[in-house]
């Protein structure tokens, strides 16, 4: 028995458009998961299907071992929060999060009660009588959370809701949404296609490109051990570089050998691959170090010092590349310098093109 | 030039309208009430001296009778034609950009059409000989062709093609705005499609709904070809019988009184269906 939900073999097309390829994934109960991918790689046609508002074509979703492919939208008690929000402009604060309940013919007094918890909840105990009209961008943003949390669905559905925030409010929110899910064990699914975000909030990500499932599993798996060149480059930075396989332990790479981590085994000697290295793990020196292997020289394009750390763009051998480190770690090389590059060997992940 | 002699020049300009609107509706409208209270004078329009001879007509059956025609044919009409209008409208507004411009250049086109050649091209529609009935005979629906003029359903069917643009035209605006995701948020909370539209689109569309529905009602009472063309004498509205008493009759006052019972009944109308419409908010 899966407890919780699960998306079996789904496929959806719009005319000769699929947008959705044969997805196929549980979400257990209490996880949060992060739908992550870029626009139009169809987490959001996903999510859609999951809460009933979309058919899939092809594939089944089931909740808790019951099939829901076919149940509609309404009986499905699953709260969704529109990117748009969604609120109802016609009713009060108070009024659009009792909506659930009134519509299940909760009495008065247990609304206000309940109406009154979910205001304490997201910390705005007194905007109860206001008009959505009055509220801000944040304030509204809770208030469809605590509309959606009202009905106490058995899953919470959040598609890009904090697009629309600006960078601080939004980092603000994403910690609180995470302390709120912890906090009501509530089994979650968030669709964004903003990394960093995926990163801070969830137990589990879903890359997805191209309607494709592209990696599933936790967020600092993802971050160290990318399946391919795309979950690489689109979860964080990476210098990526395109390589062969020479042997278990080193591939070639503009006329040198560069030793590796382990190389998976689905990789055949001769084969064509990605280098991805990330720009904390290249090491920067002046002279060399003595008996490093994984040389490359270079020399410094561009030098960017963002406070909390200094971000290099480097010409070398291998083509364009990134480094970032510390400020204590910066020996100040300057712009136009030759400088010796050290790819550690457990930093050098190989992937499948 | 000095301020106040400039906001006096703004005024000035911004207040014709108004002043326009002063001498085209109220003269008329006091020279009306002047007609209805004069005496009857055979020899000239109307006589001089003050009588309320005219508005002897609320106590009869007759006139009471096509008052109370025209308001309860006004109420059908509107009713059927927001019924139509509604999902047309919307249909409209869920089509393409180019589907939206062709429909709604259709719907203005019908406009530009008199209601006199309407009329009778409803009348020619409804005739024995090449009208509908023979389509209907055809599939079984009828045993014999026959004339289906005059009658309330032909002057129904004929206003409501009338009025159906004015209707779209009303209802357009707020049906292309209306946000598809906040019904869908509604069906996520746990409403049926029903009570979505209950509880969503109705509050939501109900100001210009009540808007196109009063328009409806209100061209419906001042429409006279139609209800003359297609309609039973027995149930002539009242604009129908101003007509004849100002035509035929060439009683003025009488015509003038009449009109204003009818003015004053459509009022009363209009805002008794105001307050129902604004009393139902939640």
């Amino acid at each position: 028995m899966t407890f919780g939900l699960e998306i079996r073999d789904v496929t959806k097309t719009y005319g000769a458009n699929t947008v959705v390829k044969n997805v196929s994934l549980t979400v257990p109960h209490g996880q949060f998961v992060c739908f992550l991918g870029p626009s139009g790689c169809g987490k959001t046609t996903l999510m859609r299907m999951v809460a009933g508002l979309e058919t899939p074509t092809a594939g089944r979703i089931l909740m808790n071992d019951r099939d829901i492919t076919d149940t509609p939208v309404h009986r499905r008690n699953f709260a969704m929060v529109f990117q748009a929000l969604a609120l109802f402009p016609f009713l009060s604060v108070e009024d659009n999060i009792a909506y659930s309940m009134k519509l299940r013919s909760i009495g008065p007094a247990d609304r206000k009660a309940r109406v009154k918890e979910l205001l304490e909840l997201i910390k705005l105990p007194d905007i109860g009588g206001r008009s959505i009209g009055q509220l801000s961008g944040g304030q509204r943003q809770r208030v469809a959370i605590a509309r959606a949390l009202a009905q106490e669905p058995a899953l919470f559905l959040l598609d890009e809701p904090l697009s629309a925030l600006d960078a601080k409010l939004r980092d603000h929110m994403q910690v609180e949404l995470r302390q709120l899910q912890q906090k009501l064990r509530i089994t979650t699914i968030l669709v964004t296609h903003d990394q960093r975000e995926a990163m801070t909030i969830a137990d589990t990500i879903v890359v997805m490109a191209d309607g494709v499932v592209q990696q599933i599993g936790p967020p600092t798996e993802i971050y160290r051990n990318p399946a391919n060149r795309f979950v690489a480059g689109f979860i964080g930075q990476s210098n990526l570089l395109d390589a062969i396989v020479a042997d278990r332990r080193h591939v070639t790479l503009g006329g040198g050998t560069i030793e590796t981590g382990t190389i998976p085994a689905h990789l055949a000697d001769g084969d064509a691959v990605t280098l991805s290295v990330r720009p904390e793990s290249v090491r920067i020196t002046r002279t060399g170090m003595p008996g490093a292997c994984n040389a490359l020289a270079g020399r410094i394009g561009f030098v960017r010092d963002v406070g909390g750390h200094i971000e290099l763009r480097i010409d070398s051998d291998c083509g364009e590349m990134i480094a970032t480190m510390p400020p204590a770690d910066w020996a100040g090389i300057g712009t136009g310098e030759t400088i010796a590059i050290h790819l550690p060997p457990d930093a050098c992940k190989v992937l499948a093109q | 030039m000095s301020m106040a002699a400039r906001r006096l020049r703004l005024g000035v300009l911004l207040s014709w309208p108004a002043f326009a609107l002063l001498g085209l509706v109220a003269v008329p409208a006091l020279l009306l009430i002047r007609i209805s209270t004069a005496p009857l004078d055979p020899s000239g329009l109307w006589g001089s001296g003050l009588t309320l001879r005219a508005f002897g007509i609320v106590a009869e059956p007759e006139v009471m009778g096509a008052l109370l025609e025209s308001i309860q044919m006004a109420v059908i009409v509107a009713t059927i034609s927001l019924l139509l209008g509604f999902p047309l409208t919307w249909l409209i507004t869920r089509m393409g950009r180019r589907a939206q411009v062709v429909w709604l250049v259709f719907l203005l086109a019908t406009l530009s059409l008199s209601d006199v050649l309407i009329a009778f091209s409803w009348q020619v529609m409804l005739s024995k000989r090449i009208g509908l009935s023979n389509i209907f005979v055809a599939l079984g629906l009828m045993d014999a062709p026959a004339s289906l003029t005059p009658s309330s359903g032909a002057v129904i069917a004929c206003l409501v093609y009338l009025v159906l643009p004015f209707t779209v035209l009303t209802l357009f605006p707020v049906l292309s705005r209306l946000e598809t995701e906040l019904i869908q948020a509604a069906r996520t909370l746990g409403a049926s499609p029903l009570r979505a539209f209950t509880s969503v689109v109705v509050p939501l569309t109900r100001g210009p709904a009540m808007a196109a529905f009063l328009m409806a009602a209100i061209l419906t009472v001042g429409a006279y070809v139609p209800p003359l063309v297609l309609g039973a004498p027995q149930h002539w509205p009242m604009a129908v019988l101003i007509g004849s008493a100002a035509l035929a009759g060439h009683d003025l006052p009488r015509a003038a009184a009449m009109s204003i019972v009818l003015l004053a009944a459509t009022a009363l109308f209009a805002i008794l269906t105001a307050r129902v419409a604004r009393g139902r908010k939640t």
